[in-house]
């Protein structure tokens, strides 16, 4: 870790602080936010509450009658001078998606801002490794990384209108599996019948930040088939390795 | 045992302390707009500081006892009560008797409210907490706005069976020497996005309120607070009272209903022990932003605490309030005096 620079702490009122890491979203600076999170984890700091790891930097939340901020950032950098804590191993999902219209309500959209052939941008979308750098805007809505350079369409001016939970959205250079339904500025290229937040479920999300994800695509009748399963409460996505 | 809704403006929903340990998972945590005036309605029957209550806007609320006697206690803006006929301060605690009814609505000042009873709302865990969050529809009943007919099922408790549960609840904390129109707020995380010139500026404008005011967010409006070197950052997370500025240059203070991460620069953060008075301005209110230091904040937040937590010290006998501020009111003698055969 010593060739990294110093991360940095910033005070965001009385009971949280961000350590940051870079400015940018990049996977060894994920890396480091993970490190940092899996030795908050095992090291259970008195007054720590919980920890909001995003793409280049990690929020502490704190019970600050417990913890000052002064005390914390003390004990975040005995942490980070530690042998390094490695961050956990992540699971690699695969997860089916289908790319038919009418589930893939803005394909001919995108391909067509992007001059590419509607098969093209679902073979790059399908082809590609993701890795999930944090949740944001509701429960279960999974930002994912890794996403070909190819893709990389702005996210509209103007919000379209709500796509139904388990989409798959593009813009601005990243992957989005839904949960809900809401306006958004991104592009709605497929369907997972995969519930990614399912309150029936032990563990309610499908994945951990860091996790991977590969998307197998599959046709308009699996796609029935599998929503039917994952209506009765099967996961319908599996891991491996 | 429980109550019944007879009307529910909008925005009335049942909330406890908050969803917690879900964060990360983009779990908004929700919990009340005013923790001060939930935890002191709380207080004020013994519960627990974060015991689920119903928290009611400016849009009001009434209700009705079902089946048993329930001791209740209210606390928040200066909401105008209703018992049956008689009129009550904005913080009390009465026992509510089956048929009786129980009406707040907006008074003069304060958006938000809180309605506790004895042992808390017995509604449906839901990721470990009670809390309502509408958007994701979440907690509460349903994961939606109380409205009329909905049964609000509460816990059973001691307090029916003691004689003296009305009282009058002081709340000297909200009278502490600090400024109604100032708010404290620390610097960070990302104050170096703006020139020490437009921090300056923040700190030295007045700010109004917009109408854009809801359980999520705040909208100010003032002087423009320009952005150093734009205004995208990478998402990350979000604590209470971050205080937003946008493209439109302008302070958005994020609230109890906030998503858990986000891509825009936070100038600061309104201090905890601020939170409450500023959920409770209107729009139209104005207010300037004060500079603290974290340690400030925390010595704020515990002197705050300390005098909450003397709420069983600060009840006072309702009867007394009754006859020197309320029979000035002609049209209402006939209930005080109903109250009194009580």
């Amino acid at each position: 870790m010593s060739e990294e620079p110093e991360p940095r702490y910033l005070i965001a009122g009385e009971s949280a602080l961000v350590v940051e890491f870079g400015q940018s979203i990049d996977p060894a600076i994920h890396d480091q936010v993970l490190a940092l999170d899996a030795a908050l984890a095992a090291a259970n700091l008195e007054g720590v509450l919980e920890t909001v790891p995003t793409y280049r930097s990690i929020m502490i939340h704190f019970d600050p009658r417990r913890l000052t901020t002064e005390a914390l950032i003390e004990q975040v950098k005995r942490l980070e001078s530690a042998p390094a804590i490695q961050r956990p191993k992540p699971q690699r999902w695969r997860i089916p998606v289908c790319y038919d219209p009418p589930l893939a309500e803005d394909l001919t959209e995108v391909a067509t801002k992007l001059d590419l052939a509607p098969e093209r941008v679902i073979a790059l979308h399908v082809r590609a490794l993701y890795r999930v750098y944090m949740y944001g805007f509701s429960p279960g809505f999974t930002f994912l990384g890794g996403l070909p350079g190819e893709l990389g369409i702005s996210r509209r001016t103007a919000p379209r209108p709500p796509a139904p939970a388990g989409s798959l959205m593009i813009a601005g250079g990243q992957a989005l599996i839904t949960s809900f339904a809401m306006p958004t500025g991104w592009y709605v290229i497929g369907r997972t019948p995969v519930r990614v937040f399912d309150l029936r479920r032990e563990r309610p999300f499908l994945a951990n930040i860091g996790d991977e994800i590969m998307f197998e695509r599959i046709d308009a009748a699996s796609f029935e088939a599998l929503s039917r399963a994952a209506e009765a409460g099967d996961l319908v996505a599996r891991t491996e390795g | 045992m429980g109550l019944r809704v007879l009307r529910a403006g909008p925005g009335a929903t049942i909330q406890d302390g908050g969803r917690r340990s879900f964060l990360r998972y983009g779990v908004t945590p929700a919990g009340p707009m005013d923790w001060t005036a939930f935890r002191t309605a709380n207080l004020a029957l013994d519960n627990d500081n974060d015991a689920a209550s119903v928290e009611i806007s400016v849009g009001g609320l009434e209700v009705v006892c079902e089946d048993e006697p329930v001791p209740l206690a209210f606390c928040g803006g200066a909401f105008l009560w209703t018992h049956e006929s008689r009129t009550l301060p904005a913080a009390a605690r009465i026992l509510l008797r089956p048929g009786e009814r129980l009406a707040a609505r907006a008074g003069a000042s304060g958006a938000w409210t809180y309605l506790a009873v004895e042992g808390g709302f017995d509604t449906p865990l839901v990721m470990g907490s009670r809390a309502t969050h509408v958007r994701s529809h979440m907690g509460g009943i349903e994961g939606r706005m109380l409205r009329e007919g909905d049964d609000l099922p509460v816990a059973s408790g001691t307090l029916a069976a003691k004689r003296e549960v009305e009282a009058r609840i002081e709340t000297p904390w909200l009278e502490e020497p600090i400024s109604q129109e100032s708010v404290r707020v620390v610097l960070g995380p990302q104050d170096d996005y703006f020139s020490q010139d437009m921090v300056a500026r923040f700190f030295a404008s007045v700010f109004t309120l917009t109408a854009s005011v809801d359980r999520m967010a705040y909208r100010f409006e003032g002087p423009d607070i320009e952005h150093r070197r734009g205004f995208n950052i990478v998402s990350d997370g979000i604590a209470l009272g971050a205080i937003q500025i946008a493209g439109d240059k302008q302070p958005l203070v994020l609230m109890a209903d906030r998503q858990p991460t986000g891509g825009y620069p936070k100038i600061g953060h309104v201090i905890q022990a601020d939170i409450g008075r500023l959920a409770q301005m209107r729009p139209g209110a104005s207010c300037r932003f004060v500079q603290v230091e974290v340690g400030e904040a925390r010595d704020a937040l515990f002197a705050l605490e300390a005098e909450i937590a003397r709420t069983l010290e600060n009840l006072r006998p309702l009867r007394r309030e009754l006859t020197g501020e309320m029979l000035s009111d002609v049209n209402l003698i006939d209930g005080v005096v109903s109250a009194f055969e009580a």
